[in-house]
């Protein structure tokens, strides 16, 4: 097959980061080519140092019909080259008309240099019909389905003359049947020969309709396989980045454990949230740890923040301590005993510019009520507190918690909830960015917290660091709860098998 | 209804409920005060001579509303016009055809500042217009602080010239079996002048649909290829020239100017403009739809004032009550779309 797009040898750096380390890529006529990579593999770098967005050091890129190098400047100099982006927020104005969406920029006019609206609609409705998206044109994009309306994106960026075409994760907010009408379009796209990149984390999708997977892991090339010649399980070890053969060792010395016994804190049946996460059943008994494990756009943080009441659930039921709860707000479930420190640090986190002891103290405040105010006395016995049990590093109680390293941000986040003393915490990604020492101590502290009859869901994307303190898995892919894992079988290469699926097929 | 509502788009929809309501109140007003004369053809006229400063304003205030953004400095800017039309004409003893373009000249000069603030400077509409009505007000005050009247013979053919409506089934026949047509001003011409040009040019141009785009959502017209900055700033520099015309317009009614004159304009525009689909969040609108706000508006006051005794403040709380309707209607009509898509 001929080749329309080849990246070489592609290097970018960002501050103290390397971004892209002579990665190749190549795309060849009528195929399409998943990239895939966790969080940081730099797929996303390199789909924007395609597309002008962002510049590169060193490589070359070549497009076939285009003489020498191409080196495109800005997303519509990449749109000139034949490439085209349909990006998963899409880009069209929700209050123009499907037809106008496609033509905007470029109408055609009438002989007195009006714009030709008689035209347009024709014309929108020839290149929708030859692409078998069936829409009124005339109806306006935000009275379209999520689904359609990446159909009329990807539309006009086919209709601008493109040869490539960058999809990124344009299934993320789609329902299945979406999803295989946009199948359906992609693979009538590559009927006609036009090259498709698909940035995606669902690994179904990428064995259901792609033909070559390239694999960056940490900016680096892992490598390109045809779909056959790599199993489930292999494309997530290659993504996870541990061979496969090498991980079988290592295995947690754990216990038989009894769950019928404990006591069940939390339980949801078929609890689902429209998007984000499809129905789950769990049931979360006090003192567990459970760890949340899967691959970025799994749904694992979804699932906490559907009990947790951030994200709305659309159906199923909750449970908290055997009472049927409808939790609308993370108000009502601080009330039922709950936390959750989020991933997010810097937006859902931190209050960057109040004090430690105020980001401290917020959330009991919060939980108490504005008309119960916790006096500055005690204000300030419970920052202490804290900052001297977490040895919290801080100039002052009272220094701005902007002017704090991440990790010791972090660990004032992790007071201001352990302050609520919740019988159910939830620790979104505590460790990340933070240092090899406080990553230490945080997980020594969810072991005492469970020690202590608390209960810690516990998400991390790295699996050593969760084999080490869990006492549970609870595995997510592509949005559903696919399994779990009791302790006695928690170890790397399960969880990577569970998390690949249908692996026990290969 | 449900049906209706999901079919047609909410600005349709809305400026629907703005005719059927319309008509209501107009034909409430004809059998109610049938003879206090409310039937009189001149009476729907008259609501047109009235406001035509205001329509030419109010259909500016909707294309810097689709765009997304907002002028509030409108009211003050057509005290400060109509000030200095007075004081122009009548104690400069500037001609009347130079003195309006001198004031258009201003309008533009402003419309520069604004749009140089919003486009390239990145400064929220509501914080540049509030600069701008300050700054109106002020120098309205530093002109002259008394109140000043304008006659000038140019300006008064202008102003008080009746032109016959000559179409006999609109004529109303007197005692003495004379057909008395009913008449318009030339301000009239010139608004619907401006909401012809207006429409054309937001309808059929590519920078009036780059105004759509810019106010549906500005990122995805960014990516799209449009020019969001220069189209913005275009928007506000018309937007300047528009309002200083409609302030000579409204000049054109009262004859006269004062500091505290036209004090609220803006939310008037900004109400005639909603209450005739047009959408706060920008994107939506149509300036017809605009015109059909002010004829609501000024219906409302002409049946208050026929009605005689009530204090001419009601015309403001039913104005009032009938914004937050179609706000809430707007709302709920988004909702029912949502549903209706999912």
């Amino acid at each position: 097959m001929k080749e329309i797009l080849t990246m070489r040898h592609i290097d970018k750096n960002f501050p103290g980061v390397r971004a892209l380390s002579n990665v190749d890529f190549t795309l060849r006529e009528g195929e399409i080519h998943a990239l895939m990579g966790e969080n940081g593999a730099g797929k996303s770098t390199l789909i924007k140092v395609l597309t002008g967005v962002e510049e590169f050091e060193s490589g070359d890129i070549r497009v076939d019909g285009i003489e020498g190098p191409v080196i495109n400047r800005s997303p519509e100099e990449a749109q000139k080259n034949g490439i085209s982006t349909v990006y998963q927020e899409v880009n069209l104005c929700p209050n123009l008309t499907v037809a106008e969406n496609l033509y905007i920029g470029r109408q055609p006019r009438t002989a007195f240099g009006t714009i030709d609206w008689k035209t347009i609609n024709e014309n929108a409705k020839k290149v929708l019909t030859d692409l078998d998206i069936d829409v009124d044109v005339t109806k306006n994009v935000e009275d379209c389905s999520v689904a359609i309306q990446q159909m009329i994106a990807i539309a006009r960026a086919v209709d601008i003359s493109a040869k490539i075409l960058i999809l990124d994760e344009p299934t993320s907010s789609l329902d299945d049947n979406e999803v295989e009408k946009l199948f359906t379009l992609m693979r009538k796209l590559q009927s006609k020969g036009m090259g498709i990149i698909f940035v995606t984390h669902f690994l179904e999708q990428v064995y259901e309709v792609c033909d070559k997977i390239t694999v960056l892991r940490n900016g680096e090339l892992v490598g390109e396989f045809t779909v056959e010649e790599l199993p489930r399980v292999q494309l997530v070890a290659k993504m996870m980045g541990k061979d496969f053969d090498d991980l079988a060792e290592i295995k947690s010395a754990a216990t038989e454990t009894d769950n019928s016994h404990k006591e069940v804190l939390i339980s949801a049946k078929q609890l689902g949230s429209r998007g984000a996460v499809h129905p789950f059943d769990v049931d979360i008994y006090k003192g567990d740890v459970i760890g949340l494990s899967g691959l970025l756009g799994s749904g694992r943080s979804e699932l906490a923040r559907t009990i947790y009441g951030i994200q709305n659930p659309d159906e199923g039921e909750l449970f908290v301590k055997g009472k049927k709860v409808h939790i609308k707000q993370p108000i009502q479930a601080m009330k039922l005993g709950m936390g959750l420190l989020p991933e997010d640090r810097k937006d859902e986190g931190i209050i960057a510019d109040l004090s430690v002891r105020e980001n401290i103290i917020i959330a009991l405040q919060a939980k108490r009520g504005v008309f119960r105010l916790i006096s500055r006395k005690q204000q300030e016995e419970f920052a202490d507190k804290y900052i001297d049990i977490l040895q919290i590093k801080t100039a002052h109680r009272d220094t701005p918690i902007k002017q704090l390293s991440g990790g010791n941000q972090q660990k004032a986040i992790l007071g201001r909830w352990l302050l609520t003393d919740p019988d159910f915490l939830v620790l979104d990604e505590p460790t990340r960015g933070i240092d090899v020492g406080t990553k230490t101590e945080i997980q020594k502290l969810v072991v005492k917290l469970a020690d202590e009859g608390k209960t810690v869901v516990f998400i991390s994307s790295e699996i050593e660091e969760m084999i080490r303190t869990c006492r549970r898995m609870i595995i997510m892919r592509d949005t559903y709860k696919v399994g779990e894992l009791p302790e006695m079988e928690i170890s790397k290469d399960n969880i990577m098998k569970a998390i690949a699926g249908g692996a026990e097929h290969e | 209804m449900k049906n209706l509502i999901t079919k047609m788009s909410t600005q349709a929809f809305v400026i629907m409920v703005t005719i059927i309501l319309f008509i209501i109140m107009y034909a409430a007003g004809c059998v109610v005060y049938a003879d206090k004369n409310f039937t009189n053809i001149q009476v729907f006229f008259n609501l047109f001579i009235s406001n035509a400063g205001l329509i030419i304003i109010s259909a500016s205030m909707t294309m810097v509303m689709i765009s997304g953004g907002i002028d509030i400095s409108v009211g003050s800017q057509v005290a400060l016009v109509c000030m200095m039309m007075c004081d122009l004409v009548m104690n400069k003893h500037v001609p009347t055809a130079a003195a309006i373009a001198i004031c258009i000249v201003y309008g533009i000069v402003y419309g520069i500042y604004a749009g140089v603030m919003v486009a390239y400077l990145n400064i929220q509409p509501f914080i540049v217009g509030l600069s701008g009505m300050f700054f109106a007000r002020g120098m309205t005050a530093v002109i002259n602080t008394g109140m000043l009247s304008i006659a000038d013979k140019t300006f008064d053919v202008l102003a008080k010239t009746k032109i016959m409506i000559p179409i006999d089934f609109l004529a109303k026949v007197n005692k003495r079996g004379m057909k008395i047509y009913p008449n318009l001003y030339p301000s009239v011409i010139i608004a619907f002048l401006v909401l012809v040009i207006m429409f054309v040019m937001l309808k059929y141009t590519k920078f009036g649909r780059a105004i759509y785009a810019i106010g549906g959502n500005e990122q995805s017209a960014l990516l799209m290829g449009l020019n969001v900055k220069k189209t913005k700033f275009l928007v506000y520099l018309l937007d300047g020239a528009i309002v200083a015309l409609g302030s000579v317009v409204y000049c054109m009614n009262t004859c006269g100017g004062f500091v505290a004159q036209a004090q609220g304009l803006e939310m008037d525009a900004i109400a005639a403009a909603v209450i005739g689909g047009t959408s706060l969040m920008g994107g939506v609108g149509n300036v017809f739809g605009t015109l059909l706000g002010v004829m609501t508006k000024a219906t409302i006051e002409a049946l208050v004032s026929f009605q005689g005794s009530l204090s001419s403040w009601w015309a403001k709380i039913i104005i009032a009550t009938l914004l937050a309707f179609f706000i809430i209607l707007q709302s709920i009509i988004t909702r029912i779309k949502a549903k209706a898509r999912d």
